[in-house]
């Protein structure tokens, strides 16, 4: 069938530039660039471009520009090139469209309509280059009050699992097979240097990553892959996935093409085969369930660490994160429409959830209300791009933040959205080893250290600037935020003011 | 009657922001005397205010009445005063009912009645509550329902006297020359938004507990959603107000000493914990954990007191001044030393508390009078 999709993008090949490297050549995987011997050519096969631009990068002579295709059908604003381009592809192919990274719609970024304050005057801004500024957090359940024996002035509390965060930024989930080895090591060995935790996603942990269990989280979710005792004893932190932002209500597909000896060893599956996960947990059809998990991996483990469960946010996070709660749960993990993923139905990552902004907020008032926010800490992901979005998460009640995209951008991922091929040109997303050695893990590392230790810098800034100088006294404070360009009942579930007010 | 606004947020701002006098004397010997010397010295700051709230605290000065709660409630009209004194009839028996003596002062323009009543709880009333607990309830009641009534004060052989003017004119307008107490506070005010409102003057008080102070509390937003998880609802939108129902679930509810509560409202560093030794470090770390909300971030010096005892307390890297004195048995805090040296020029020892550090003064560990005058030093 002659296919009706245009080309997306236009290669343009300076010739006075181009001098037949063939750098291109092998650094495409979408089979793009090739080499006409006989009259000495790099040519393109344009309608495979991606836009991913590793050629561009590679280029030693920047003879490379890939562009958008103008493709300048008649203006539509309902039927825009995007719609027709899906149904193009459906008609030709009958099935579901799959695509990979978060939700790139135009649905409202309400960090962009948020402002923080800064001191003026009546209180004094304070330097962070010159005074202590403190970012150190502590995920795990906390009691309503301590007790202190009073005559020894000795501590009679006992608090449950603390884990401690030296920035309040960590790595979110991303299976070992979705993405290589060496992206899990470069996570691993980032967060070790940072101070802060990383996700195993639902993939299991290699061996070789053992030795990182302490800045570890580690997920059991719903196809249980890789989870093992020494799996779980070695973590800081077990995470129970219920549900993702990219795909809410639907589960898991690792492709058997990418379940290698490794990952098959890894995963406990055979090798080759396709790894899915169910969309629920079949043993969590309703929350006195998932109060089980929750107990039972808190009996696996001794009590001796939190235990975090991670949903979706969709329309009534609030009065779900409130059983999650109360069953038990240390850490609420709340995954936004725009976070994202390695495969997902194009249909249910372009429709289904609710910005993350907007389900924080609701989930953090629900838990104040009904008096039990202490009882967990809440971390959010789904889109986060910078320390600005860190620090108006926490001003809204987050304790702290996942960042899986801009983690990725770090390693060189440019958002090209073809997780799902296994292509991945920039080694992350791919378990081909031919790829997989584009990541260098000491490369990796360094990436993610310095873009850790860059946003907290910036945290630093934005505390000192509102004259506070510890987090936890920006965490909830709503205050410190201002709505622009919000309705009434916008700001209202928000619990912002409007700017100027 | 009266063209008096009873909002003390006029303009709705996140909290009212003002800047201060503060001074406290207090004589750990448990000895009266009279205000005279606290009103000269914080008339002495008179520029730290601007003639928009000045008020005392005044600790001892009802021994006839020791045993009751104490409540002074201010009136814009006889309507309020009528429904208060009819609610007040049905939760409490009423010991003894009085207009606060007043006289009539030049500087003091169009104030609102004053009264105070002498009241013992109806126990059949408190349906398991603990006495407390019910007279805070029915002082939130009073100053959320009642339009035109404001619960100033309510604690046992204490007072607030306050009001809009400075601090020396409230004093005279009260009469405060005719009391006499082991301790007192005093505030001059500067806010930075023109408030009609007696009821915002400082010191801000709960039951026994009173608060002045001088700053802006940066973290107030979360330290009022996390008191609102409580009950505590607060309804002056004032970070003083904060400070006050803080102190009051710490000390009062959580049985939690001063020293730990310092640890809370200022704590140590992370850096400071990490080296401490494991007992402290044990204690400081649970503090922050689990009371991180009401850390008391930004500039400030509080003076708290409650019966008995008189404590100053400044942030944690110490943005607004506290300045110590001592004389025999008597504990001076105030925010310039001249203050103290007005009315004590032969201070024994003065010195200026390290940030986050809480300097205590006790009935129960009155200060031992001494011979030398040393200047400086480290703590009592």
């Amino acid at each position: 069938m002659k296919t009706y999709l245009p080309s997306r993008f236009i290669i343009e090949r300076d010739p006075s530039r181009c001098i037949q490297c063939k750098v291109c050549v092998n650094q495409c995987t979408f089979d793009v660039h090739y080499y006409d011997a006989e009259d000495d050519e790099v040519r393109s096969h344009e309608e495979n471009c991606v836009g991913c631009h590793r050629c561009v990068i590679f280029c030693p002579t920047n003879a490379l520009t890939v562009r958008r295709n103008p493709l300048d059908y008649r203006e539509n604003y309902n039927w825009r090139p995007e719609v027709i381009e899906d149904i193009i592809k459906q008609s030709e192919t009958g099935g579901v469209l799959l695509t990979g990274m978060g939700n790139d719609k135009g649905y409202p970024i309400y960090w962009d309509h948020l402002l923080l304050n800064a001191s003026q005057v009546t209180n004094p801004s304070i330097d962070p280059l010159r005074e202590p500024m403190e970012l150190t957090t502590y995920l795990g359940q906390k009691p309503d009050r301590v007790e202190i024996e009073p005559s020894s002035l000795s501590l009679k509390t006992q608090l449950a699992p603390q884990v401690k965060l030296d920035t309040p930024i960590m790595f979110a989930a991303m299976s070992y097979g979705a993405v290589s080895i060496n992206v899990h090591k470069s996570l691993a060995r980032a967060a070790a240097g940072a101070g802060t935790l990383w996700n195993t996603g639902e993939g299991g942990l290699h061996p070789e990553l053992y030795k990182y269990g302490n800045n570890t989280v580690a997920q059991v979710a719903s196809g249980r892959f890789g989870v093992h005792p020494e799996y779980l004893d070695v973590a800081r932190v077990i995470e129970i996935k219920i549900g993702q932002g990219a795909k809410p209500g639907i589960g898991g597909h690792l492709p058997g093409e990418k379940v290698s000896a490794e990952v098959s060893a890894t995963r406990m599956i055979p090798e080759g085969t396709d790894a899915l996960s169910p969309a629920p947990q079949h043993d969590i059809y309703s929350i006195e369930d998932l109060a089980q998990l929750v107990y039972a991996l808190k009996e696996a483990t001794n009590y001796t660490k939190p235990i975090a469960v991670k949903i979706a946010a969709v329309h009534n996070s609030a009065a779900i994160a409130s059983g999650m709660v109360r069953a038990g749960a240390d850490i609420i993990v709340l995954d936004g429409l725009r976070g994202g993923t390695g495969a997902t139905p194009k249909i249910i990552r372009d429709n289904v959830g609710i910005p993350i902004e907007l389900a924080l907020a609701s989930v953090d008032t629900r838990l104040r209300q009904e008096g039990i926010r202490n009882q967990a800490s809440i971390v959010i992901s789904g889109g986060i791009r910078n320390s600005g979005d860190v620090a108006k998460a926490i001003a809204l009640g987050a304790d702290a933040v996942y960042i899986g995209t801009a983690a990725l951008v770090a390693l060189g991922c440019t958002l090209c959205q073809q997780c799902h091929t296994g292509k991945c040109a920039w080694g992350i997303c791919t378990s081909n080893p031919a790829l997989t050695k584009r990541v260098n893990p000491d490369i990796g590392a360094r990436r993610l250290t310095n873009l850790l230790r860059g946003w907290s810098l910036e945290l630093k800034d934005i505390l000192g600037g509102m004259g506070i100088n510890a987090i936890e006294s920006l965490r909830g404070n709503r205050l410190q935020l201002r709505g622009i360009g919000l309705t009434d009942t916008e700001l209202e579930i928000l619990g912002v003011k409007m700017a100027g007010s | 009657m009266r063209e008096l606004n009873n909002i003390n947020n006029f303009y709705h701002d996140d909290k009212v922001i003002d800047a201060c006098s503060l001074f406290g004397m207090m004589d750990t010997s448990g000895k009266q005397f009279s205000g005279e010397g606290v009103v000269r010295a914080i008339a002495n700051m008179h520029i730290r205010g601007n003639g928009l709230g000045g008020g005392f605290a005044v600790y001892g000065l009802y021994p006839e009445y020791a045993e009751f709660y104490a409540f002074h409630i201010m009136y814009l009209s006889h309507e309020g005063q009528a429904q208060v004194e009819a609610f007040l009839k049905q939760r409490f028996y009423v010991i003894h009912v009085e207009e606060v003596p007043t006289k009539p002062t030049p500087a003091i323009s169009n104030p609102p009645l004053v009264w105070r009543y002498f009241l013992e709880v109806k126990t059949e009333e408190t349906k398991g509550q603990s006495l407390d607990d019910y007279v805070v309830e029915k002082v939130i009641e009073i100053n959320t329902k009642v339009k035109d009534a404001f619960v100033f004060s309510s604690g046992k052989n204490m007072a607030v006297f306050k009001g809009v003017g400075y601090p020396e004119e409230i004093a005279e307008y009260f009469c405060l020359d005719e009391y006499t107490g082991y301790l007192w506070t005093a505030h001059g005010r500067f806010p930075t938004n023109t408030p009609g409102w007696w009821g915002g003057a400082h010191p801000f008080d709960i039951l026994d507990w009173t608060v002045v102070h001088n700053g802006e509390i940066s973290s107030y937003g979360i330290n009022r959603r996390y008191l609102e998880q409580f009950g505590y609802q607060c309804t002056m939108q004032t970070d003083t107000e904060v400070v006050a129902y803080a102190v009051d679930l710490l000390m009062r509810k959580h049985g939690l000493p001063i020293e730990i509560v310092a640890d809370i409202m200022a704590p140590p560093l992370w850096e400071q914990i990490e080296r401490m030794p494991s007992k402290e470090q044990n204690i400081c770390r649970t503090l922050r954990q689990v009371y991180g909300s009401l850390l008391l971030n930004g500039p400030f010096t509080v003076i708290i007191a409650h019966q008995g005892e008189m404590i100053g307390l400044t942030d944690r890297i110490r943005l607004r001044p506290l300045t110590v004195g001592i004389k025999g048995s008597v504990l001076y805090l105030s925010s310039e030393e001249s203050a103290i040296r007005l009315i004590c020029p032969d201070l024994d020892r003065t010195w200026i508390p390290v940030g986050g550090e809480p300097v205590v003064g006790s009935l129960e560990k009155p200060l031992i009078p001494q011979e030398v005058a040393i200047a400086g030093g480290d703590g009592i």
